[in-house]
């Protein structure tokens, strides 16, 4: 595919970057693009546009990475970004390998998002309004948005890699506010995937009215329960559990800084042998996935646990430099202006033989998560915590009333050894994953799941 | 430069009315920021970089259309504001959107530290190192630090309109962090300590070092607490964290659209006396502080909650326009990449008469939460209903005892400035939730889920 930045100017880029020394140099360029709307109270407001292109420099020697980017693809600007990057080093000039290309192919786009008509996109906002509000006149507000990005970018280093990728996202996501007397509860849905425009064809008000159906749902909401009890963990992104208790403890930088309460732990049984668990940048069209890494390399489906056991940590081309293994294609940035780090790409927990209704039929008294607005992990102490945007009781096998306002803490360890039933259903949803200031789009999927015991914090007194 | 940075704002502001623009306005901003990176004694990354762009937002009669871009030359910024013209035409009709207008800037000292510039990045990659061996010298428990940070940056903003709004300020900002690792009892504790100010020289890294290794070694042996509704003491970064979800709340976007818990109650009295917040946008001390916001209008101090009374919402030049108000200065933007919206700038918290002694006295038996995790899924800012994950140390006869984990502490933002029965006399600057400057707070009572 084309390339951002001509071979020979990366070339130049690279020995300027290696001038004083330095065992690996990198640059990475990049143009972004990006547009959105939104509608609030059945108004189309927010329309916007950006344009960004740039690159950032990097040069390793020791333990220590220099780092310098700039706005614009001049070639008398990176050169300058180059030279800045090496400044600070004081060693003998090194030269760079020639550049090969990687043969590597970006995912495929149908319909490019910026050849359909802002008109269209203000449309569809529309009728995701409408959706929603249809749901009944309890919909007391409705706020959607759509989103698209495109990421081209070129990456080039000292030993020889040049490769390149094309990156379009569409995300459309639906906000609703209920409103009964005094109750006010609120209820989100996204769609959104490593596509273009194509995403849209299907039904996308469908989000609208799921999100709807949540808001009304929760205004016959009690309070959570609180304490210790068995938690089914609904499917998609519920995987945003396995994401933050275990993902995160996986990516190699925490691991070697032992900031993960996994160091130490590869080969070991970490979890019931029903579990296996993968994180995969090839899903194709997922919303995590990409053809190569922010460094070149190809991205792959890792198996992280296999049968319960930890079976691999999740690299970037440092972290696998350092123990001596290929990088895992992790190694991702949020832009130009950012340094790559681990990352995970769709991070998931394959599918097991259980049927939710199973699931939940075993249970006495437990709580049914069906979907959370998010969650947060320490990887060195494996404490979490998740905010359930959706959840229900479960009394005697069966699912009796949805709860407001409940979170889900425990640590790490325990809980992944506490899965005692995977699901049979299995689908993918879209994130944004936080990590060291950068924000970088992830998948996360897996079938319900439940775990025996988790500590359930909820408002019921 | 200086000039230049207006001149592109100027030329932006032009050219979207030569693209058919009714009215427009231009924030360009630039950034020059380094971050340096410190892990075993050694550096382990250095960055630096400046980012320049601009922000055009234009006006189509009461339709706003935004674009940002980076190509700041005549032919780029010319493309920018067309884009941003056209983006109007796509957008409906809002009776209350259009451009502020100017008024009066008065510039504020000391926003700014010549010494950023000065600090070479061998003597800030040394604040670092500091701030990391003080950690790992303080007690033999102390088994590594996950990371040590210095970051800062040197910003300046100029803005344009075609109402005449012009303005231009420069700031600095820098801070320091680590994340200490504590090791005993067989588990790992983690412990945050942080300085910030406006340049190097206001920061101290010995005792943001000590900060974090007190902070990781007081965790070790932490259980969990009994599940009950208790006395809580949320320390300065927890009190920083709900000051901001209430900051948030009382933002006039929030309010008008009826997602605040806080809409429609004005004038009530829905606070403890103890309470007193404000929002102040001149205080040089405040990391946002600025002569203007982010479409021009001058930054201020308004009184939010105050003798127990709900005193005033947050307004930009829109929200003012359709809640028949004056803007209160609160247009925020996180750079040229966003249309403005409304925020807080800084949030003060005015301190009480206790110190944190007599807080924990005042509590008798309760919990002291030193952290919480979460706040983004778990806080509902519609309702305000919120069940976040929690840390911290038991509070036994009045003084602080074992520590304690794995916990949540639930209830809803309304309710809570009700129950703050005292505010603690030391007040300190964080970065959490906004900017914040808050004491301790002493919460009558709140619930706790743990075991």
């Amino acid at each position: 595919m084309s390339e951002l930045l001509d071979p020979a100017v990366a070339e130049r880029v690279l020995a300027r970057a290696l001038a004083n020394g330095g065992r690996f140099a990198e640059v990475f360029a990049e143009r972004r693009h990006g547009a959105s709307m939104s509608i609030d109270e059945s108004r189309i407001e927010a329309v916007q546009s950006g344009a960004e292109e740039g690159a950032g420099v990097r040069v390793v020697e020791g333990g220590t990475t220099y780092f310098a980017h700039v706005d614009g693809l001049d070639p008398a600007d990176l050169e300058r970004a180059a030279d800045e990057a090496a400044s600070a080093l004081r060693g003998e000039r090194r030269e760079p390998r020639a550049l090969r290309a990687l043969a590597s192919e970006p995912l495929p786009i149908e319909v490019r998002p910026e050849d359909v008509p802002p008109a269209r996109k203000a449309e569809l906002l529309r009728e995701l309004d409408q959706r929603g509000r249809g749901r009944g006149a309890e919909v007391a507000q409705f706020t959607g948005s759509y989103a698209e990005a495109r990421r081209q970018v070129t990456v080039a280093n000292s030993d020889g890699l040049l490769a390149s990728d094309d990156r379009t996202r569409t995300r459309v996501a639906a906000q609703v506010v209920a409103r009964r007397d005094g109750t006010v509860e609120t209820g989100a849905e996204t769609l959104g995937a490593h596509r273009g425009f194509e995403l849209l064809e299907d039904d996308p008000g469908l989000i609208a009215e799921q999100a709807a159906g949540k808001a009304l749902t929760l205004l016959d909401a009690g309070p959570a329960p609180s304490g210790s009890m068995p938690v089914v963990v609904g499917g998609g992104f519920g995987g945003v559990l396995f994401h933050e208790m275990t993902g995160h403890g996986l990516e190699a930088d925490h691991v070697q800084k032992g900031a993960s309460v996994y160091v130490g732990k590869l080969g070991e049984q970490v979890a019931q042998p029903l579990l296996n668990a993968y994180d995969d940048g090839r899903l194709p069209s997922e919303w995590g996935s990409d053809a190569i890494d922010d460094e070149g390399v190809p991205t792959q489906k890792t198996q992280v646990i296999e049968g319960g056991r930890l079976v691999a940590y999740l690299y970037d081309h440092l972290t696998a430099e350092r123990d001596g293994v290929a990088s895992t294609g992790n190694g991702r940035r949020e832009s130009f202006r950012h340094l790559p780090i681990p990352r995970m790409t769709n991070t998931y927990i394959a599918p097991g033989e259980s049927t939710p209704e199973e699931m939940i039929a075993e249970v006495q008294r437990g709580f049914y998560a069906v979907s959370f607005g998010g969650g947060q992990v320490d990887p060195a102490t494996g404490d979490f915590v998740f905010g359930v945007s959706e959840g229900y009781l479960i009394e005697g096998g069966k699912v009796t009333r949805p709860c407001r306002g409940a979170t889900l803490i425990g640590n790490c360890l325990d809980a992944l050894a506490a899965i005692d039933a995977v699901g049979d259903d299995f689908w993918v949803k879209t994130g944004i994953c936080g990590k060291g200031g950068q924000r970088v789009p992830v998948g996360t999927g897996q079938g319900h799941v439940r775990v025996g015991a988790m500590t359930v914090g909820g408002t019921e007194r | 430069m200086s000039a230049e940075l207006s001149t592109v704002a100027q030329r932006a502001v032009e050219a979207a009315l030569a693209a058919g623009a009714g009215a427009a306005e231009a924030y360009a901003s630039r950034e020059s920021g380094r971050e340096v990176r410190v892990h075993g004694g050694e550096v382990e990354s250095l960055s630096a970089a400046t980012q320049t762009g601009v922000g055009v937002r234009a006006w189509n009669g009461r339709r706003v259309g935004y674009a940002y871009g980076t190509d700041l030359n005549e032919a780029g910024v010319g493309e920018i504001a067309a884009r941003a013209a056209a983006a109007a035409e796509v957008a409906d009709e809002d009776e209350f959107a259009a451009p502020p207008a100017p008024a009066e800037i008065e510039a504020i000292g000391g926003l700014s530290d010549p010494g950023l510039a000065s600090a070479s990045a061998e003597q800030v990659a040394e604040l670092a190192l500091a701030v990391e061996r003080t950690a790992l010298a303080a007690d033999s428990r102390i088994a590594g630090v996950e990371q040590a940070v210095y970051a800062d940056s040197a910003d300046r903003v100029a803005i344009a309109s075609s109402a005449g709004v012009a303005g231009e300020f420069e700031t600095s900002t820098c801070f320091a962090y680590l994340q200490a690792l504590a090791e005993g009892d067989g588990a790992r504790e983690t412990g945050l300590g942080f300085g910030l100010g406006r340049g190097p020289g206001d920061l101290d890294p010995e005792a943001i070092g000590a900060e974090g290794a007190e902070r990781a070694l007081s965790m070790i042996g932490a259980v969990k607490p009994q599940s009950r509704a208790c006395p809580v003491v949320l320390d300065p970064t927890v009190a920083a964290s709900f000051a901001g979800l209430i900051g948030g709340g009382l933002g006039a976007g929030a309010v008008q659209r009826g997602r605040s818990p806080f809409a429609e109650r004005l004038g009530e009295e829905l606070a403890s006396a103890a309470f007193v917040l404000h929002d102040d946008g001149r205080d040089p001390a405040g990391a946002n502080s600025a002569p203007f916001d982010g479409e021009g209008v001058p930054r201020r101090r308004t009184a939010l909650v105050e003798g127990g009374r709900l005193r005033a919402f947050l307004y930009d030049s829109y929200t003012a326009n359709r809640g028949n108000a004056a803007s209160t200065g609160s247009a925020a933007r996180s750079g040229y990449r966003s249309l403005p919206s409304v925020a807080a700038s800084n949030l003060v918290v005015a301190p009480g008469d206790l110190n944190l002694d007599g807080l924990l006295a005042e509590a008798g038996e309760g919990v002291y939460v030193t952290d919480v995790a979460g706040l983004h899924s778990g806080v509902n800012p519609v309702t305000g209903v919120f069940s976040v994950g929690a840390s911290g140390r038991a509070i036994r006869a009045g003084a602080l005892a074992e520590p304690q984990r794995e916990f949540t502490i639930a209830g809803d933002l309304v309710s809570l400035l009700g129950a703050v029965r005292a505010a603690g006399s030391e007040p300190r600057w964080v970065p959490f939730g906004g900017s914040v400057s808050t004491p301790p707070l002493l919460i009558a009572e709140m619930a706790i889920s743990g075991s």
